[in-house]
């Protein structure tokens, strides 16, 4: 299996060869910080056109399908739009919360989708600690949402904000759970380490029924911290016009939209890692052959195949169930999955003490 | 070169605290003076990145500026309106806010400047979590168990007290 580490040493050899450590890490960061940025845009143009195509499908319509071919130009179009879009100045709003609000939402969705392990010996932020850091750098962006609905000035912004405010604190619970539920399995918190520790079996597999549950957990209580699918009604169309970025044009609500997407992206991505192996291909212990054909997959499709896949079913859900009232959503949560949560987590540990895992 | 890339991190994030404590203070404004001590705490956070000690630097991050800042903020929402402009400063208030920041500051440079720093045992690497996780919940000696339960017992109490006043008849 091909090792990324290959690359970046030699890339790293290179540059210490001109110039001090100093000089060459500072590169190498910047060169990191635009390929991130780059993959973060090119990603959100596939997601938003995988998002029309598959609500297209779900709601008996073809989706885009003029602009390229099967419409796959039309995205592209719709961003330089948006890129040469006016951005309009509000009257009487806090001008400075107003313009940072999208900026704090986005600066928070791409720390998080930074530490996602993309292939093997490709991770950006690898921490021991990894699975914490994640969950610390997206609690910021409930903040900007906060923010920028009491910056608009407009009640339906604020109530909008509140909503989503409630709902992300509520739901980081069932989110941190989950994966302390497969953190208790594994025993570490480094996520490099943790889809090393699935070469045998997936975790969704190794830890059978309290893996299962978490990942169940995970999915819905992850929806719900990215405010798509049935709980999307922070900016439910119908009664509050769009919630929290009611007031932003152009590039503004550009920001949150495509921030949206990449959490949605992380989510899946951290469902991958977390549950289905991330970058590991499918091993089957006692199968050798089998493995060893699995191995010539490269790393990278693993990842990506997985999180699309990941991706779908959340796509699936939110186009298929209807929106969710604010009362049934807390209650969701507070009476039902936070329960669920707490007893898996107990029944994990009970496994792992007895070693009844595989 | 004799100064490393380290000094200059530092550097830019010591101004960044120090310049967004002053506008915290200073704002009169109340929601913008949140959103500067959220810069101050992200900074204090990149201090313990710099440190390589990742763990409290996402700590502070998480319980501070994800889980404090946003109750603020949440409070700040519920309660106060834009309209309400705050009061005057009286002269006798701002004398004793003066007299009462140059003790403070008095006192602080006595302790730090009077100090013996102890040499710095600075390891290369990151603190193992599994070190941090026995020396929170352990007994010996250098260990924290008892205030980790006294101050989740203190936590629940917060919480129970809430409950009461929130639903009081």
């Amino acid at each position: 299996m091909f090792d990324f580490r290959i690359v970046t040493s030699w890339i790293h050899q290179m540059l210490t060869s001109y110039m001090s450590e100093g000089w060459a890490l500072l590169i190498e960061c910047v060169a990191i910080g635009i390929g991130i940025l780059l993959m973060y845009a090119f990603l959100a143009i596939v997601l938003i056109y995988m998002e029309r195509k598959i609500c297209a499908f779900f709601q008996c319509r073809l989706g885009p399908n003029r602009v390229g071919p099967f419409g796959s130009i039309q995205v592209f179009a719709d961003v330089f739009k948006m890129l040469i879009k006016e951005i309009i100045t509000i009257k009487h709003v806090d001008k400075f919360l107003f313009a940072l609000a999208p900026y704090m939402v986005i600066i928070a969705s791409i720390l998080a989708f930074s530490c996602l392990p993309i292939a093997k010996g490709l991770e950006v932020l690898d921490f021991n600690i990894g699975v914490f850091f994640l969950m610390a750098v997206s609690s910021i962006g409930v903040l900007g949402i906060l923010m920028a609905g009491w910056s608009s000035n407009n009640k339906f912004s604020l109530i909008g904000a509140m909503r989503s405010g409630a709902q992300i604190i509520s739901y980081e619970l069932s989110v941190g759970l989950s994966i302390l539920t497969i953190v208790v399995l594994t025993g570490t918190l480094q996520f490099s380490e943790i889809v090393e520790a699935q070469a045998d079996g997936w975790f969704l597999f190794k830890g059978h029924i309290p893996a299962f549950i978490a990942f169940v957990v995970f999915l819905i209580a992850g929806n719900a911290e990215t405010n798509r699918g049935p709980f999307d009604l922070p900016e439910a169309e119908s009664e509050l016009t769009a919630g929290y970025h009611t007031e932003y044009s152009g590039m503004h609500f550009g920001f949150f939209y495509v921030a949206e997407f990449l959490n949605m992206f992380t989510v899946a991505g951290v469902a991958a890692s977390v549950f289905l192996g991330g970058w590991m291909p499918l091993h089957i212990p006692g199968l050798d052959a089998f493995n060893a054909i699995m191995d010539y997959i490269p790393s990278i499709i693993w990842f990506f195949g997985k999180t699309f896949f990941v991706v779908f079913l959340l796509m699936w859900i939110k186009w298929t169930f209807p929106r969710l009232r604010i009362d049934q959503l807390l209650t969701l949560e507070w009476k039902y999955l936070l329960p669920i949560n707490l007893a898996n987590l107990l029944l994990m540990v009970l496994i792992v003490v007895f070693g009844l895992h595989f | 070169m004799d100064i490393t890339f380290q000094q200059v991190v530092f550097w830019v994030l010591a101004v960044i605290i120090s310049v967004f404590s002053v506008m915290t203070v200073v704002s009169s404004r109340i929601l913008r003076s949140a959103t500067y001590l959220i810069f101050v705490l992200f900074g204090t956070a990149g201090l313990y990145f710099l440190l390589n000690y990742s763990f409290l630097g996402a700590v502070q991050l998480m319980i501070y500026a994800g889980g404090i800042v946003v109750l603020y903020v949440f409070s700040i929402l519920l309660t106060s309106s834009e309209s309400r402009k705050p009061d005057k400063l009286l002269k006798k208030k701002m004398f004793a806010a003066l007299v009462a920041s140059l003790a403070g500051l008095g006192l602080c440079l006595f302790v730090t400047l009077k100090h013996t720093f102890l040499p710095s045992r600075f390891q290369e690497g990151e603190l193992p979590v599994k070190e941090i996780g026995h020396a929170l919940l352990g007994m010996d000696k250098y260990q924290f168990l008892l205030p980790f339960e006294a101050i989740s017992i203190l936590l629940l109490a917060c919480i129970i007290g809430g409950i009461l006043i929130a639903r009081k008849r």
